[in-house]
């Protein structure tokens, strides 16, 4: 520690700090454009000029490292002059267009210009103007604003992981720019919206509807990703404009992914349901609500009447809140049904009943950066979750050893230690390897079912780098528990990490994916899970929040079930076609923005939040639809006043961490050898496609991450099916066949064949995990 | 080509053959790399050799004249890999010093830096060559190849067990890239921008690695000093002032080119020797170090010695040794728009005073030259450069605001006139004859 004086303050701070970081922990502000409390230092702007004692110049407070006895003055008439100066030098060539800057009334430069700029300026030369760049459909442009602080440029080499932004030309003609012909395609380019101090970088989609002075804003959390990215969501007239993040060092940072930014267009699209309605004689009628609720609860009665409550099936999303969940299990239980799951694109439920506990990250999200040796087993990483890996990012360049055993090699922009790619049937048998070889290398009995496994030399690294960690974390991604042997996968992560005294993660697929477990809204013993309700089709489907074709392991299976059902209820926000053509009754249900409710992250964090909008239409928050629905059917315990009362319920209290959480399994039953042959399909979930809110942000939808869905494959498989990238191929699998063009993807292992789930393209195609027959069209 | 007048030659003694005495043979011939073998074959401790250099008080001949053995024993001892990198990459206005070591003498360079790498423990070196001078970096490829060939680089020279390769690198003709963090910048493949220092180049400098960076007459200075001796080389000059020095004279003299005299050589003498003013016109003004350095009127400079300290006595600096001579038929507003325009053109846009505030004074001063100069000009001047200086990462800001300054203060008459009458106080006639154009005696 050190102490120095600001402004004759006196006070300790740690060795290495800088002025600015020591004058923040007084209080005391230091203006300034460049300087980024998670950005390095640039030194740049020079706005932060202070006065440092026995320094013949003034000094940026951003750069200069403090020392002991250092007295630093911010308000001396040579601190002043100098700020005074450097902000004249920024507004010569400022447009000073805030009048029409989407950026007026929330810009640095015009907040700090008030302080230390002058009413006239001196500057009688033209301006400098600068073109507009195309960054693609979510950043826009206004070049000849920027002040070449070099925020943005830093951010996307830094936090994103890939310097696609930079600075080219000298001088006065520097020019902040992409790549030629490029734009910014990154998972997390909206940051650099809130990182330009100036009007540079705007947010496209909301530019030049509104103004901030004219936004409401109200806490929220995301309903996408299951970190549960704090947000701020604005609104103007009840309707959402705007979501920005809400600072949550334990969760977010600063930082929100595109699709949580973004995805508010979804709220406001055209096909939001705001009306009851009803299929009468295959006709869709809107109806008053009344109408809809009776039909709705005497059509589930009639069929548990009939058929039993088994002969119900309830699909909820992973993506609705705890306490729509919590109603909607509760109700179909009170029908006598024990079929209810969210966990929607799973395909291997034989864990259930092995589980000890509700599996989770297993440690705090925080805790991930602590991690010094990581195995992701599983994962599309950077578009599953951005901002897990922005931290491993970090973690890695500070010397963390991260490696990764998945199916594909998708640049994850992290240094990595060591990776197995391999077919996805092929995962547990290198994932028993590589827990073979920790087993060895730690001198523990190497259990029975690894005891044939030959390790492969990089299965060695890894193992010899997570043994040689001190805090190691194994990670199980999306892809790894939609696997068809996730509790194998499970049984290893577990094996792994206790041998090695570290810990075992499961990185949640979405919103409430700890939450479902919390509300219970998984099968009792006797019922079926998502997958066996589908392929062993139910009389009636209670669908909350989900559009069953796109957020299943089979969609084309899903669509038949429905179909197939006498009675479809929906409730949901949204509506699309298939649902008109499977449904027999629609309840439009509020979005996150319009209800209050509780996700729960994939650390167990329950985080409540209030509406910020009033639902549109006649659209009404899902848990207070489900608790009309429970008092017409005549059940007991439906009787709350608000979501709180239901969430006290469903978490017995209000603790910020829920209870249960536990990653051990036992008794799973172990087969390593790889079965499958000939191609399989990777499937991946697109970052943009991964739920109903996401598909509908316009402007997602038409960001590079939102390609429609190829057949993407190696070189190797190209050459053996003969044919050339960009030339049709036609995809079977058990019976049907779609076509798509094929792709070159170079990080595919030979025999497998990449083809993306959630889009109406593929449903036809079934399952997430089978066996492909790829053929020239 | 450079003509060549010197005093005691030592760095341009090998010139003499011009452009056919470059070679390592020639180089061998006149007592080249025997202070390599001398140091290498005795083991010399890299103390010694730091100490050697110390004695001479060599100073940085790249402009800011900081002591090279001081610089040397900032190399922390400890570090495993470490970089001695050469910055050749002239872009000085008025300096040309630097292009003709390179064309004449590239050997004296090879061996200064290899003598360097040995002293301070780096085992590998750069040679940053300004890209305007091609020929100059090919020719530099060529020597290092020579000398590769010879065994003076590469693994354990001449069987000493050191082991030490240098690599030629050439820009592509930014200024900046002459302000050695910028020059790091540029080898590691960046944009040239200058670093925000500390931490200085000794400490994370190459590749984050503790480098080493001087002047291309620096390290050709090396094996002289130790052929002859600290001491020796000092008294060459005058106390804190080491050695000899190339001066690149320009501008209105009968003979421009490069001159080596020893340190405190008077000024009247370099004129001399640059064969005196072009038709005996009468000198205006000097600027004695670059164009960056502030200009001296004639009377001044007509009384200074040349070395880094009687030049700063009279409110300038020596800089890189160019020294650029204007006579009576200079507009000094003229000249000061063609400075203003290089440094407007050259600032590197990565801090805001020097990105906006060059500018500003070019189109001012541009104004000024062009007749539509206002009153209050140049109190906005000399308040803009004030605003500039010191207040950026690099010198670039100081560098463009130093011309200004000095000018505006030595022929302030002369800048009033000019916005009072709309014209030049010098006849467009006679500064027309004053330029190359004319030959000289024309007048």
């Amino acid at each position: 520690m050190v102490e120095i004086e600001i402004d004759g303050k006196t006070l300790q701070v740690e060795d290495g700090s800088t002025v600015i970081e020591a004058a923040h922990k007084l209080g005391t502000y230091i203006p300034h454009f460049c300087y980024h409390k998670k950005l390095s230092i640039a030194a740049n702007c020079r706005m932060c000029l202070v006065q440092v004692e026995k320094a013949p110049k003034p000094m940026p407070a951003c750069a200069t490292i403090v020392t002991n006895g250092m007295k630093v003055f911010t308000h001396s008439d040579l601190a002043i002059k100098a700020q005074k100066a450097v902000m004249e030098f920024l507004l010569i060539n400022h447009p000073l267009d805030c009048p029409i800057c989407d950026q007026g009334g929330e810009c640095q430069l015009q907040d700090l210009a008030v302080g230390y700029g002058d009413s006239a300026s001196k500057y009688e030369e033209e301006k400098r103007v600068v073109p507009d760049k195309d960054l693609g459909p979510l950043v826009s442009t206004d070049m000849t604003r920027c002040i070449n602080c070099t925020r943005c440029i830093r951010f996307t080499a830094e936090i994103a992981g890939f310097m696609e932004l930079g600075q080219s030309y000298r001088g006065e003609r520097a020019e902040v720019m992409p790549f030629i012909g490029k734009t910014v395609d990154t998972e997390l380019s909206g940051n650099i919206i809130d990182l330009c101090p100036v009007g540079a970088l705007t947010s496209k989609p909301f530019r030049f509807a509104a103004r901030t002075w004219e936004l409401s804003r109200r806490k929220s959390v995301s309903p996408h990703d299951a970190l549960g990215s704090n947000l701020i969501v604005q609104t103007k007239h009840d309707r959402v404009m705007r979501v920005l993040p809400l600072e949550n060092e334990d969760i977010n940072e600063c930082w929100i992914s595109d699709k949580d930014r973004f995805s508010y267009q979804g709220l406001n699209g055209a096909d939001r349901l705001t009306k009851p309605m009803v299929k009468q004689g295959g006709e869709w009628k809107e109806v008053d609500w009344n109408v809809a609720l009776d039909y709705a609860a005497h059509a589930l009665r009639d069929v548990a009447k009939n058929h039993g409550g088994s002969a119900i099936g309830g699909l909820l999303s992973p993506h609705a809140t705890l306490e729509e969940m919590f109603l909607a299990q509760k109700l179909l239980r009170g029908l006598g049904s024990e079929n209810i799951d969210f966990r929607l694109r799973h395909t291997d439920f034989s864990g259930d009943g092995k589980r000890v506990g509700i599996p989770s990250l297993g440690m705090k999200i925080a805790d991930i950066s602590r991690l010094d040796r990581v195995l992701v087993v599983g994962s599309f990483l950077r578009k599953d979750h951005p901002l897990i890996a922005q931290r491993l990012r970090q973690s890695a360049k500070k010397g963390a050893e991260v490696s990764v055993l998945h199916s594909a090699d998708d640049d994850l922009l992290i240094k990595l230690k060591a990776c197995v790619f391999a077919a996805p049937s092929q995962l547990p048998a290198q994932f028993g390897q590589v827990a073979k070889a920790v087993c060895t290398i730690k001198s523990v009995a190497v259990p029975h079912f690894l005891g044939e496994l030959v390790v492969s030399p990089e299965a060695q690294t890894i193992a010899e780098s997570l043994v040689s960690g001190s805090n190691v974390g194994v990670l199980l991604g999306n892809f790894a528990q939609q696997h068809p042997q996730a509790a194998m996968l499970h049984a290893l992560g577990r094996l792994v990490s206790k041998t090695l005294g570290g810990r075992l993660g499961f990185l949640g697929e979405a919103a409430n994916s700890v939450g479902g477990y919390v509300a219970g809204a998984i099968p009792g013993t006797t019922g079926l899970n998502a997958a066996a309700m589908l392929a062993d089709s139910r009389q009636a489907y209670v669908v909350l929040g989900a559009e069953p074709e796109l957020d299943c392991a089979n969609g084309a299976q899903a669509l038949a079930a429905l179909a197939k059902a006498a009675v479809t209820v929906v409730l949901t926000p949204f509506k699309s076609q298939a649902m008109l053509d499977y449904a027999a009754v629609l309840l439009p249900t509020t979005p996150f923005s319009e209800t209050s409710g509780t996700f729960v992250n994939t650390e167990g964090r329950a985080q409540s939040f209030y509406a910020a909008a009033k639902p549109l239409g006649d659209a009404r928050p899902a848990w207070k639809v489900l608790r009309v629905l429970g008092n017409l059917l005549d059940q007991s315990g439906f009787d709350y006043n608000s979501s709180e009362d239901v969430r006290t319920e469903a978490l017995g209290g209000n603790p910020e961490f829920v209870a249960g959480l536990d990653n051990a399994v036992d008794g799973v039953v172990m087969k390593l050898a790889p079965t499958a042959s000939g191609i399989e399909r990777v499937s991946d979930v697109p970052i943009h496609f991964a739920d109903p809110l996401v598909r509908r942000s316009l402007a997602l939808q038409m960001a590079a991450d939102s390609a429609a869905p190829a057949a993407r494959m190696s070189a190797a498989m190209l050459a053996k099916l003969g044919v050339a990238a960009g030339a049709d191929v036609r995809v079977g699998a058990g019976g049907t066949a779609i076509v798509l063009p094929a792709q070159l993807d170079a990080g595919l292992p030979d025999g497998t064949v990449r083809i993306a789930a959630a889009h109406a393209s593929t449903v036809a195609l079934g399952p997430l995990f089978a066996n492909l027959t790829v053929e020239k069209a | 080509m450079a003509l060549i007048d010197t005093i005691n030659p030592l760095l341009t003694t090998g010139w003499a053959k011009g452009d056919a005495g470059w070679s390592l043979k020639d180089y061998e011939a006149r007592g080249g790399y025997k202070q390599l073998r001398r140091v290498l074959e005795s083991r010399m401790s890299q103390d010694d050799l730091i100490a050697e250099v110390k004695k001479s008080v060599l100073r940085g001949r790249g402009g800011a004249g900081f002591p090279t053995g001081l610089k040397w024993s900032f190399m922390p001892k400890a570090a495993p890999v470490k970089y001695v990198v050469c910055n050749t990459d002239e872009g000085e206005p008025g300096t040309f010093k630097d292009r003709d070591l390179m064309r004449f003498d590239p050997h004296s360079v090879i061996e200064g830096m290899i003598i360097a790498g040995y002293a301070v423990g780096a085992k590998a070196g750069y040679n940053y060559i300004h890209g305007e001078i091609f020929e100059a970096y090919q020719r530099f490829e060529e020597a290092l190849d020579q000398a590769r060939a010879a065994g003076y680089l590469g693994d354990n020279i001449l069987g000493s067990g050191f082991s030490f390769d240098l690599f030629a690198h050439h820009g592509w003709g930014a200024y900046i890239c002459g302000e050695e963090t910028g020059l790091l910048e540029s080898i590691e493949g960046k944009k040239g921008q200058p670093r925000y220092k500390p931490p200085f180049p000794a400490n994370f400098g190459l590749y984050g690695k503790p480098t080493t960076i001087n002047n291309t007459e620096t390290f050709a200075a090396i094996p002289f000093i130790l052929g002859m001796g600290g001491e020796a080389y000092l008294n060459l000059g005058k106390p804190n002032n080491g050695g000899t020095k190339l001066f690149s004279v320009s501008g209105h003299v009968n003979r421009p080119g490069n001159f080596e005299v020893p340190m405190g050589t008077p000024f009247a003498k370099l004129l001399e020797m640059a064969g005196g003013m072009r038709g005996g016109r009468k000198l205006k003004a000097v600027i004695p170090g670059g164009s960056s350095a502030p200009v001296l009127p004639a009377n001044v400079i007509m009384d200074c010695t040349m070395d880094y300290d009687s030049i700063a006595k009279a409110g300038s600096m020596l800089g890189s040794g160019a020294v650029i001579v204007m006579d009576e038929t200079v507009c000094m507003v003229k000249a000061l728009e063609r400075l203003s325009y290089f440094y407007y053109e050259e600032s590197c846009g990565q801090c805001t005073p020097c990105r906006e505030g060059s500018g500003w004074l070019y189109r001012v001063v541009h104004r000024i030259e062009h007749g539509e100069g206002r009153p209050e000009d140049l109190d906005l001047l000399n308040r803009v450069t004030d605003n500039m200086m010191g207040k950026t990462i690099c010198a670039l800001a100081d560098a463009a605001a130093f011309p200004v300054r000095s000018f505006i203060k030595h022929f302030q008459s002369e800048f009033e006139y000019h916005i009072e009458n709309k014209k030049c106080l010098v006849d467009p006639e006679v500064q027309r004859m004053g330029s190359g154009f004319f030959k000289a005696g024309n007048v």
